[in-house]
């Protein structure tokens, strides 16, 4: 498809340790469309974050491909990479960590301009620099402050200054407003969202907090260990949540609601190793619907409709069936 | 307040005021803080980094930092008897027994050189006066309660995840069936099934045991879940408190709207979301008048000038806002005594 502008495909990044194998991401299939935003949730360990790291190639793939506008920059050389970064940003999650101490706002900014000399003299260094920090909502008067003496959401907003300084297409942000009072993270996403209109970006959003990732997403995609194990548009996912992982994370949500008391599907125990894992479903040890079948063979996504894809055994036709299939398990 | 109020409260903070003092500068942490919780009630305490919820937590428990803490004026009346004017050697006593606190960062507040169960023993130790092994038999049991095998009480923290090692930071704190339980962001660094899980522990101990319970915290979700009672604090203020559910669906105050505005919804979808404009207030150099009308969007001169008073709205709770004041008197309600 020509609107897709980054496909990844059976990615995978295994990490060696004393103990085994380490399997961060295995096997992790999926493809964006320019000017959306994928957000990709799960909790801490579950390779979310290698993931888009190793789609940036900040850490390189153990195996996969990973197309971005149709090329396969998994064997890019050195100069390929540093010209495919102006396309490819991203933003951290702590604002105070990734921003250099003794640089200030300006120079921060400006840096990736310098670096890819996109600026011939430093009129137009400083001109570029007060013209992004306008675009993020940052005072003139800041140029020259450091990081230390701004708040959070200032601090992530020369984060996202600095990302957008090279133009580029395409940002991973990693848990970006993770950080921020809920007060300061609605200004930032609200922020983010309006980029992403005027500049027509494309977002991976990655982040633990499903309701603001059911907030800024087009489409969603649940990781568990390593896997991912739904996908599905956004408005999908939540109305229609299939994977009994996908269930119980989004049951655990405590509403701000008082009378929405969900009916709780509490998960026993916690998330088991990624260190060699056994085949088959990753989830079977902690899910209540586990059958022989699901740790006797891999299990894949299979389409259970139209954009919703579900890596469970159990799954694969009519919720309805799935969901009496369930309940005379249950008896 | 009456003394007969005062009686049936467990715990009735009135006029609390906390200050820290460093090179000159005086940062306003809590400011004339009024709060009450009887016996077995739960009171969410949310607010913003920098409201001032974990000084109020330290200054009931006595252990704000002496210099360059320093409580300047209140009360904080614990079944009858005022903490503040308790001699240390008696409020020793109280604290982590009658009183007891869960810290936000499970990874920081347990010690990394002695086993779980060793830390949970030496509660009971100090203040049940029961024999050394007595004490490590009921720290199996504790152990047992929070859903921790007792084997296990000889591991070292650093052998449990994250929420395991929060269980085990619950058995301390319930060790010694304390009346009144603080607990401080107690999910805020755990995932979301594993803050489940913890909630549910807390909720299910809670009822079991009658104990009272100030749950801190920013996610008006939790609270929504678990507290019956809530209070808004804002730059050291509470400036909304009352019965959980008047406060969340009568809301007045400005910034309790705010902080709705600023939290996607999952069951109504919204384009954008209405956060609050601006900042927090520097606390060396709070605004004039309400706390908050720099950020309002509902000001007007009268606020940058006088401060509110609390106010009782039409439904039962208490709101720190001059433009419900004026409305009030207005309509002739009776104000609320401070």
């Amino acid at each position: 498809m020509s609107d897709t502008i980054l496909e990844v495909r059976n990615l995978k990044k295994y990490f060696p340790t004393p103990k085994g194998t380490l399997h961060a991401v295995d096997g992790v299939n999926f493809a964006i469309k320019k000017g959306k935003t994928l957000g990709i949730v799960g909790e801490s360990g579950c390779g979310k974050s290698t993931t888009g790291r190793v789609i940036l190639r900040l850490l390189e793939a153990t195996d996969g491909d990973i197309l971005f506008e149709g090329q396969n920059i998994r064997h890019f050389n050195k100069d390929q990479m540093r010209r495919l970064r102006e396309d490819m940003q991203i933003i951290f999650q702590d604002p105070f960590a990734s921003l250099n101490p003794r640089m200030t706002a300006s120079e921060i900014i400006g840096e990736p301009l310098l670096i890819h000399n996109k600026v011939k003299n430093k009129q137009e260094l400083t001109a570029r620099v007060a013209e992004l920090m306008e675009l993020v909502g940052l005072s003139p008067r800041l140029v020259n402050t450091y990081p230390h003496e701004l708040d959070g959401g200032r601090r992530q907003r020369i984060g996202i200054a600095r990302a957008l300084a090279l133009k580029p297409k395409f940002i991973i942000c990693d848990e970006p407003v993770s950080a921020l009072d809920v007060s300061i993270q609605a200004q930032i996403l609200n922020l983010m969202q309006d980029l992403q209109e005027q500049l027509g970006l494309t977002y991976i959003f990655i982040t633990h907090d499903l309701s603001v990732v059911k907030h800024f997403s087009d489409e969603i995609a649940v990781m568990y260990l390593g896997q991912l194990i739904e996908k599905a548009p956004a408005r999908d996912l939540f109305s229609n949540p299939t994977h009994p992982y996908t269930r119980a994370l989004l049951s655990a949500i405590p509403s701000i609601h008082l009378d929405h008391k969900m009916e709780r599907e509490v998960l026993q125990g916690e998330i088991t190793s990624p260190i060699n894992p056994a085949p088959g479903c990753r989830f079977a040890p902690r899910c209540k619907y586990a059958a022989p079948e699901c740790t006797s063979r891999e299990i894949h996504l299979n389409e259970i409709n139209e954009g919703h894809f579900v890596a469970c055994a159990m799954a694969g036709g009519d919720p309805l069936e799935i969901y009496e299939a369930i309940l005379s398990r249950l008896h | 307040m009456t003394e007969q109020a005062n009686k049936q409260d467990l715990l009735s903070i009135e006029d609390l005021s906390i200050v820290y003092e460093v090179d000159g500068e005086t940062t306003y942490a809590v400011n004339g803080l009024n709060i009450s919780l009887k016996r077995g009630e739960t009171l969410g305490l949310i607010g913003e980094t920098g409201a001032g919820k974990t000084t109020t937590a330290l200054g009931i428990m006595g252990l704000v930092p002496n210099p360059p803490g320093r409580i300047v004026s209140g009360k904080v009346v614990f079944d009858g008897e005022d903490l503040l004017q308790m001699p240390k050697e008696k409020m020793r006593g109280v604290r982590g027994n009658r009183i007891s606190m869960i810290f936000q960062d499970p990874m920081t507040s347990l010690n990394p050189v002695m086993t779980v169960g060793e830390q949970i023993a030496e509660v009971i130790l100090i203040h049940e006066g029961v024999s050394k092994k007595e004490s490590c038999r009921k720290a199996g049991e504790m152990l047992e309660m929070v859903g921790i095998p007792a084997a296990r009480a000889g591991d070292f923290p650093h052998q449990f995840s994250g929420g395991m090692k929060q269980r085990v930071v619950i058995a301390i704190a319930l060790a010694c069936n304390p009346d009144l339980l603080i607990a401080d962001e107690p999910t805020t660094a755990l995932d979301v099934t594993i803050q489940a899980q913890v909630l549910d522990l807390m909720k299910d101990l809670k009822s079991r045991y009658n104990t009272a319970m100030i749950l801190i915290t920013h996610d008006l979700g939790v609270v929504a879940q678990v507290c019956d009672k809530v209070a808004i604090m804002y730059a050291g203020e509470v400036v909304e408190s009352g019965d959980i559910r008047d406060v969340y669906e009568n809301t007045k105050h400005p910034y309790t709207r705010g902080l709705f505005g600023s939290i996607p919804d999952l069951d109504h979808s919204v384009g954008r979301l209405n956060p609050i404009k601006g900042m927090m207030p520097d606390p060396t150099d709070p605004p004039s008048g309400c706390k908050f009308h720099p950020r309002c969007p509902d000001a007007t001169a009268t606020c940058a000038a006088s401060e509110p008073e609390p106010v009782l709205t039409e439904t039962g709770h208490v709101a720190r806002c001059l433009m419900l004041q004026s409305m009030v008197e207005q309509t002739d309600v009776n104000r609320v005594q401070g």
